[in-house]
This record gives C-alpha cells, sequence and structure tokens, in this order.
C-alpha cells in the first residue's frame, strides 16, 4: 500500500503545481523579480537611459541626509496615525449604530456606504471643489453654523493633513461594512448573560464587543496603515505636495524621483525603506495582535 | 468566551442579527443620530450633481447657492464634448472588462488548485501569495516599468493588462475561502466517475462558486476603473488615456477651473461603479466580508 500512497502524494503535488503554475509564473516575473531587481537598483545611480552604475550604500547615506525624504516621512506618519485609528474608531461607531434594529436600517445602511465608490480622481476633485475656500460647501456650511470665515483648507500647511483625514473619512463605508459583519457575529447570549449579572452597556461594549470584533479591527488596521503609507491621487491631483511641501507624501516624493528626476536608483532605495518599514510594522502589530485579538474558539 | 457557536450559522445570526433596543428614547436618539451621519455622507455628492447643473456664473456666486437657480442639463453635454471623453470611456472599459476577465478567470484556476491539493510546499506557497498582499506597489513599480520599457510596451495597455493574466493574490484569496467551502465528496465522485481535473474546475467547482465570482469580478472591475497611479506612468497618448487621467489633465487645462463642467464628467464617470453597486450590491458586500473577517 505504501507506494499507493506515494504515487497518491505525487499526483496531488502535481496538480497542485500544475493549477497554481500561472501564479508562479506571474510572482516570478512581476512581484518576486522585480523586488530583488529594486534591491541592486537601490545600489546603484540609473536614469534609465544609461546603464545602472553601482554606488554601494550611497543613495542610503543620501536619504538620510535629505531633508525631502525626511519631510515627507513625517508628512506620511502624520496623516497615518491619525487618520488610521480615527478612521477605524468612527467607522466602528458608525456601525454599532447601524446595527442597533432602528427603521430604515437598510438604507441607512446604504447610504452610509455609497461614498466609497467614489474613488480615485473623481474623490480627489469633489474635495477640491468643497474645500474650496470661497466657494466651496464646508466653510459655507461653517460660516452658517458659526458666524465665522472657515481655514484655508488645502493651501494652509496646518490645515492640508486634516483636510486629506476629512475626505478619507467620509469614504469610511469599507470599514463600517466590515465591522458590521463581525457585530452579527457576536452571539446575542454573551449580552444576555452579561445582563443577567448586571453589566452596563458601557461594560458590555468593552467586555464583549470590542474583544470578539478584534480580529475585524486587525485586518483594517493593518490594511489601514498599508494603504495609508502609499497615499498619492491625493498629493498629485489636488494639492501637488504643497503648500510648502506640508503634503508632500512619501510615494509622491518617490513618483518624482522616479519618473520626473529619473532618480531610478534614488527611488528605488525609498521603495525598499518603505518596504522594510511596512514589513517590520506588519509583523510588530501581528505580533502584538497576540495579546488583544481575540479569536472565537481560539485558546 | 467559547459558546458552542458556529461562524456559518445563517439561522442564528438571522435570529439574533442585531440587537433590538429596549428603550424607546434612546432608539429615537439613534436613529436621530443615525440620519444626521447619512446626511453628511449625501451631502457632498448632492453639491457635485448641484454644481454639476449651475451656470459658469452662478458657481462662483457667493454664499454659494445649494440648488442652482437655472438648472443647466446641457452642461453634461458640454463636458463630455470638451474632451473626446467617449474615446477615454471606452478605453477605460475595455481595460476594466478585458483585465477583470483575465484577472477572475485565472486566479480561479490558481484558487482551485490551493484548495483542492495538499501537495508537497502547498501551505509554503499560499504563505508567500499572503504575504505578497503586504507588499506596496512602489516597491515593484520601477523594476517593472523597466521591463516594460525594454519590451517595448509603454505607452499601451500590455503592462496593464498582462500582470492581470498571471491572477492576484487579492482575488485568489477570495477565491480560496469559497472553494474551501466545497464538499469534498462531490468533487471525489466526478472524479470516480471519471471526470478528469480540469472538468472538475471547470464543470463543477465553477459553476458552484457563480456568486464568488461575481464578488471576485466586481472588486477586479471597481479596482482597474479607479486606477490612477498605473496608468499615469505607462499612458503618454492623448488617445489612449483613461478617465481618471483625462479627469486630472482637464482640471490644468483651464486657467479658471469650470468646476460646473468638471463635476459634470466627475458624475459621469463615477456612473459605472455606482450602477454597478446598486444592482450587484449583495456580492460586492459579500467581497468586503469575506476579505475582511476570514
Amino acid at each position: 500500500m505504501r507506494w499507493l500512497r506515494k504515487s497518491e502524494a505525487r499526483r496531488e503535488t502535481f496538480y497542485l503545481y500544475t493549477f497554481i503554475s500561472p501564479w508562479v509564473i506571474g510572482f516570478i516575473l512581476f512581484i518576486g523579480g522585480p523586488i530583488l531587481v529594486s534591491g541592486y537598483y537601490s545600489l546603484t545611480r540609473y536614469d534609465i537611459a544609461n546603464a545602472p552604475v553601482f554606488i554601494g550604500l550611497r543613495n542610503y547615506i543620501d536619504l538620510f541626509q535629505d531633508d525631502l525624504f525626511w519631510k515627507s516621512s513625517r508628512v506620511t506618519l502624520y496623516y497615518t496615525l491619525v487618520g488610521v485609528p480615527l478612521g477605524l474608531f468612527l467607522s466602528l461607531l458608525a456601525a454599532l449604530l447601524l446595527n442597533a434594529d432602528i427603521r430604515g436600517q437598510r438604507l441607512f445602511r446604504t447610504i452610509v456606504y455609497m461614498p466609497s465608490v467614489v474613488s480615485g480622481v473623481s474623490l480627489s476633485l469633489l474635495w477640491l471643489w468643497l474645500l474650496n475656500p470661497d466657494f466651496g460647501a464646508v466653510n459655507l456650511i461653517i460660516y452658517r453654523l458659526f458666524g465665522v470665515q472657515g481655514p484655508q483648507w488645502l493651501t494652509d500647511e496646518k490645515w492640508v493633513i486634516p483636510s486629506l483625514i476629512m475626505m478619507s473619512l467620509w469614504t469610511m463605508g469599507n470599514h463600517v461594512v466590515i465591522y458590521l459583519a463581525g457585530l452579527k457575529g457576536v452571539p446575542s447570549n454573551l449580552y444576555e448573560a452579561a445582563q443577567i449579572d448586571g453589566a452596563s452597556r458601557l461594560q458590555q461594549f468593552w467586555r464583549i464587543t470590542v474583544p470578539m470584533i478584534s480580529p475585524a479591527t486587525l485586518f483594517l488596521l493593518i490594511t489601514g496603515v498599508i494603504g495609508s503609507f502609499q497615499v498619492f491621487v491625493q498629493a498629485n491631483v489636488m494639492t501637488d505636495g504643497g503648500p510648502n511641501y506640508a503634503s508632500y507624501f512619501y510615494v509622491y516624493y518617490l513618483y518624482q524621483q522616479a519618473f520626473h528626476s529619473f532618480n531610478l536608483g534614488y527611488a528605488s532605495s525609498m521603495a525598499w525603506i518603505l518596504f522594510l518599514f511596512v514589513g517590520v510594522l506588519t509583523w510588530v502589530m501581528m505580533r502584538l495582535s497576540n495579546k488583544w485579538v481575540h479569536y472565537e474558539g481560539g485558546e | 468566551m467559547s459558546v458552542g457557536y458556529k461562524a456559518g450559522n445563517a439561522e442564528f445570526r438571522t435570529v439574533y442579527g442585531s440587537r433590538k433596543l429596549q428603550d424607546r428614547t434612546l432608539g429615537a436618539l439613534v436613529w436621530i443620530v443615525v440620519v444626521c451621519i447619512c446626511l453628511l455622507m449625501i451631502l457632498p455628492l448632492f453639491i457635485m450633481l448641484s454644481t454639476a447643473l449651475k451656470t459658469k456664473q452662478e458657481m462662483f456666486v457667493y454664499p454659494p447657492t445649494w440648488i442652482p437657480t437655472r438648472i443647466i442639463w446641457h452642461n453634461f453635454v458640454d463636458a463630455m464634448k470638451s474632451r473626446p471623453f467617449g474615446h477615454y470611456f471606452s478605453n477605460t472599459a475595455l481595460f476594466s472588462v478585458f483585465g477583470t476577465l483575465g484577472e477572475v478567470l485565472v486566479s480561479s484556476f490558481v484558487a482551485f488548485g490551493f484548495s483542492r491539493y495538499r501537495g508537497k510546499g502547498r501551505n509554503v506557497m499560499f504563505m508567500i501569495l499572503l504575504s505578497t498582499l503586504m507588499i506596496p506597489y512602489p516597491v515593484i513599480m520601477i523594476p517593472q516599468f523597466v521591463l516594460f520599457k525594454t519590451l517595448g510596451w509603454t505607452d499601451s495597455y500590455l503592462p496593464l493588462l498582462v500582470p492581470s493574466f498571471f491572477g492576484s493574490a487579492y482575488i485568489i484569496f477570495l477565491l480560496r475561502q469559497f472553494f474551501m467551502t466545497l464538499p469534498g465528496d462531490l468533487l471525489e465522485a466526478a472524479r470516480l466517475d471519471g471526470c478528469g481535473e480540469f472538468r472538475a474546475y471547470w464543470n463543477i467547482a465553477l459553476p458552484l462558486c457563480k456568486s464568488a465570482l461575481a464578488s471576485a469580478a466586481i472588486f477586479g472591475f471597481m479596482f482597474r476603473w479607479n486606477e490612477y497611479l498605473q496608468p499615469l506612468i505607462y499612458l503618454n497618448t492623448d488617445t489612449k488615456f483613461t478617465v481618471s487621467i483625462a479627469l486630472a489633465s482637464f482640471r490644468s487645462m483651464y486657467s479658471v477651473v469650470p468646476w460646473n463642467l468638471l463635476m459634470a464628467a466627475s458624475l459621469v464617470a463615477l456612473l459605472p461603479p455606482i450602477l454597478v453597486f446598486f444592482f450587484a450590491q449583495k456580492y460586492f458586500v459579500q467581497g468586503i466580508v469575506v476579505s475582511g473577517l476570514k
């Protein structure tokens, strides 16, 4: 019988690799290969017209003395550290409200989700108009409510990142949908038991709801951070990285270096720093998640 | 915490789906807050439409009006005629449809392999697949550009389409989750009846996963329709532009931005995603949920 089992295993392996071969080839050609090549480029001076010239760690040394590198890193971190947690918090809040058994629930859910369909350039153009200091709706509302002229939003160094965060919150419907699904999965007898024990709503929220939906939080946190590090469209379409580099996002700088200045080696070293940073951060978040993420049926 | 509850128990979910609010005042309060949130969500879209229907003069009236005093439907025609938008739309539609079809088809093939065969190295390969989800596009952007430039593919749709035909990690993962739920006996029985592996994939597994394929296709389509960075890098000739690129360059063509026309054009560009969303809401939401929770 052993030979039979062995041939069966060989058969399985054969079909496994037959079926996954397109992805394996694609991975080598378009992901794995390019990553290695990018690592090599990062050690070269390369302008695409001429062959890459090996210069060792020069690019990395230059980067650490490059004010714009630090500036764009700070801008991106600021946007991420404020935007992602705020987005998570508000979408959880919205999901809780939309989970309540109220009239029109389905319609409300659709409405909250709808802006998420608007993305990319249309979204940027719409908010460029809404945030127009003189003719935009945001300042009109501020004026009507408080009688004061609102800030210059995208042309004010202090306000440009908060503006972009506000805009990102408008499309938090994706997050809300994932949280709603998470909330659906919380068994209601947990709440019943807690009520019998005399737990308040707030206690139930912290002791039951938050731990039970923590896998969704972890997913949204990780994907949110990775996405936030790659902000590009807003900087390119709305602000050109300004005013005074206040919205000069990391990937926008990388793009400028690669496709405007044709410093492909320099841009590659920026890409590698981003890669390492995202990798380490994801690893840390996964590691720390053992302490706060609760998996159903897990120990 | 373990209460013997199964995540897939649909009956349980519908019965206890949402928590009943016993307290009436609290219920009313929640309702009011929800209505306010919804108004905030709708308002930008309303203003987009309102601006798209204004005259050139009314666009720059202070204080701005909510509803245009004269509604100019013709703005939509003017916006579409101001540049060859018909062309850009068909470019984007072709790119989105073909890219998505290839991606979903190949991804389903790969996903079937990952779900069905326990061959050597499967788990390692799957871990690699999952970890590619974390790779920021800028890391592979430059070598890919050099590769496609060497092949002479720049300023064509090939760099945007060809990688799709090798599957996408995200959709492979999503479809694998669905294939895992197929009863193994079914495929085993088919095999004993002399059905080959490829027929088992094509004739049995695929038809059973129609809704998953629909979710994946909608996702792929939406992503491509809105994609900006890649077309920006690869397309140079005006006639090859996608809607995104055309919209972004539309603004820079005027010294005084014609916001009414710009909003009209943006609204038209939003139509396909909005229509897809309304007609396929179920699959759409399903796709988001599966990707997020399992």
